[in-house]
């Protein structure tokens, strides 16, 4: 048994594998949920009988389900998802293209809404029951509520089309310019930002609550330590865990989110890549992306556990 | 979204007994006395009564058949014909806001509804029984929960082929998931209690013991969680038909709605309104109710 934290990767990666078999099972058997006959379906409305034949021979709707899976995953790891019904393009590289773009956008509004939601709900705490503290509660409350693609079709009315400080649509890749790519995608991080900003200020809040009104903090208050240091000494030092691991839930509702931000701001990103496939039928880039973005957010979970190992070794060694 | 109602004084020592209403009162009596002392869950539920009141009776309260296109008074402003105006066809908006609650409510509902039937007994059975079959029910929990909902909904959208229910359906089937695992850590907890101990002492039968024990007494985070659900499947809803992905045309969704109106948003600003508030104030009710019942079944929460 290894200990510390390349022990608790190894053994988190060994946890992660049933779970990885289990999400790419769930994209593999998407292809059941398609009414007749998939092979047609894939193949799409203009198929020569030669080519249907072929997919039939590739995905091997003859055997049975569990040796499809596997015949699929080795292709999969293989790098090879298939290719797209419209352009013919391999579906790796449509992903790999556009999948940057959304990167960007999610780390973006990630890093904006832990900028502002952590220092909200710190300010929360440290003065509940006044009347700031119910005003950050309430503007939480509204910002969880709040449709993030409404709240980007405002931005764009108000800060594009109005004063035109930002663009309207678009984005630049980060390769050719990144203080391009970064101003084009602010306004859509803002709008994604929103929901981290609040669910951030409320939870860091009740978390800060809890931690100061604990036993260990009494203590300290007792012996006569100031109230500054004990929150910042102490008590963020305890909160900070708890932020790394709601800022890491954010990743999957971020990823969600996206695929309908990217619509309004015509971002070439997979979000928009997977709806405006699956508005087309195009099947294999479909699957292609749910793939690709579930394990985004598997990784990024084990990403944010390494983390919290790194900073907390009871963690390391708990896991 | 968790313990954010938190208002749990924290200069309070916690024995001090949690203050609750007179508990003989029949259960009639308490709901209502609850309500009136909770002004937030009140205005809640109000606002949710009447729009389902709104969007069962739409063929009835609204003021214009939904689908009836004016080709003379196209993205009028609000008047004393059309409350909120007209869209792009020359729609009524208010009538097709009526008709579009009927759908968000729908679909919410679906969607949670599939959650806690896929969801509930499952983590209630993995719980129960434990061992392996526990430990082959968390790794599909954890899998499935990997999800974004809207990437997984789109996916079985693009499989399935493209319409409400299917979305709605893929939405429930990632909401599973997350009811799975608190039934069954409330579960977990329930089955070592005392009572449970009791009635398996009697001779009680294991599907006794669930309906009668530990179903009720596991429940109630569920509840808490269920009523927070519906908020997350009404702005997916909402998002889907914004994509074209939910509600066809010309059905009437609120999530529709935005998208036309964001097409002619330099011609016609105030119509991307409407919409978005109903949106937002239907979300925010869910939660502020779901917080709501949170406090009222957390006996360490003080009520005031």
């Amino acid at each position: 048994m290894m200990y510390g934290v390349p022990g608790m990767v190894a053994r988190r990666l060994m946890q992660l594998l049933p779970v990885m078999i289990v999400a790419t099972f769930v994209v593999f058997s998407l292809v059941y949920l398609m009414p007749g006959d998939p092979a047609l379906m894939i193949a799409g409305d203009y198929a020569t009988p030669e080519r249907i034949a072929e997919i039939r021979q590739i995905y091997g709707f003859d055997r049975p389900m569990l040796v499809q899976y596997f015949a699929w995953l080795a292709n999969v790891l293989r790098g090879d998802l298939g290719r797209s019904l419209f352009s013919n393009e391999a579906v790796l590289t449509l992903i790999l293209a556009r999948l940057p773009h959304t990167i960007l956008l999610v780390l973006y509004s990630l890093l904006l809404g832990a900028m502002i939601g952590v220092p909200l709900g710190i300010l929360a705490a440290t003065r509940q029951g006044t009347r700031l503290d119910k005003f950050i509660t309430s503007v939480a409350s509204l910002g969880v509520a709040i449709p993030s693609f409404w709240l980007g079709i405002i931005l764009v009315t108000l800060f594009s089309l109005g004063y035109r400080w930002f663009p309207a649509t678009g984005a630049v890749s980060m390769f050719e310019n990144p203080f391009e790519a970064v101003y084009y995608a602010t306004l859509p991080a803002v709008a994604l930002a929103t929901s981290v900003v609040a669910v951030l200020a409320r939870q860091v809040r009740s978390a800060l609550l809890e931690v100061l009104g604990s036993q260990y903090i009494r203590t300290l208050r007792a012996k006569g330590l100031s109230s500054r240091a004990i929150l910042w000494k102490h008590g963020l030092r305890n909160v900070s865990a708890t932020m790394l691991t709601i800022a890491g839930l954010q990743i999957n509702r971020l990823f969600s989110s996206a695929v309908i931000i990217e619509a309004v701001f015509a971002v070439p990103g997979v979000g928009n890549l997977i709806s405006y496939s699956a508005l087309n039928k195009d099947f294999p880039v479909v699957q292609g992306v749910a793939l690709v973005l579930v394990l985004v957010v598997i990784f990024t979970n084990l990403l944010v556990d390494v983390l919290n190992a790194t900073f907390d070794p009871r963690v390391a060694a708990s896991t | 979204m968790t313990d954010t109602t938190n208002m749990t004084s924290v200069t309070e020592s916690p024995v001090k007994p949690a203050q609750r209403p007179a508990l003989p009162a029949p259960a009639r009596f308490r709901f209502w006395a609850w309500l009136w002392s909770d002004k937030r869950a009140l205005i809640s539920l109000a606002y949710l009564a009447i729009l389902v009141l709104a969007a069962v009776f739409a063929p009835v309260l609204a003021p214009y058949p939904p689908n009836q296109q004016n080709l003379m008074d196209l993205l009028m402003p609000p008047s004393a014909q059309h409350w909120l105006g007209t869209d792009d066809l020359g729609r009524d908006t208010l009538s097709r806001l009526m008709y579009g609650s009927y759908n968000a409510l729908y679909a919410a509902s679906l969607a949670v509804g599939i959650g806690i039937v896929i969801g509930v007994p499952l983590g209630v059975f993995i719980g129960f029984v434990g061992g392996w079959i526990d430990e082959v029910g968390s790794r599909i929990i954890d899998g499935v929960l990997a999800f974004p909902p809207i990437v997984l909904a789109v996916a079985v959208t693009g499989a399935l082929g493209i319409g409400l229910t299917n979305a709605m359906i893929a939405v429930g089937f990632a909401f599973a998931p997350v009811l799975a695992r608190t039934m069954r850590a409330q579960t977990l907890v329930v089955k070592n209690a005392l009572y449970v101990e009791a009635a398996t002492g009697f001779g009680a039968s294991r599907l006794h013991l669930i309906l009668r024990h530990i179903l009720p007494n596991a429940i109630q985070p569920v509840i808490v969680e269920v009523t927070l659900m519906l908020a997350v499947a009404l702005l997916a809803e909402a998002g889907l038909s914004f994509l074209s992905l939910g509600v066809q045309p010309p059905e009437s969704s609120w999530g529709g709605m935005l998208a036309r109106a964001y097409h002619y948003v330099e011609v016609a600003p105030e119509q991307m309104y409407a919409p978005g508030f109903a949106i937002m104030l239907t979300a925010l009710a869910f939660n502020t109710l779901g917080e709501s019942i949170r406090v009222l079944l957390d006996p360490t929460i003080k009520r005031g």
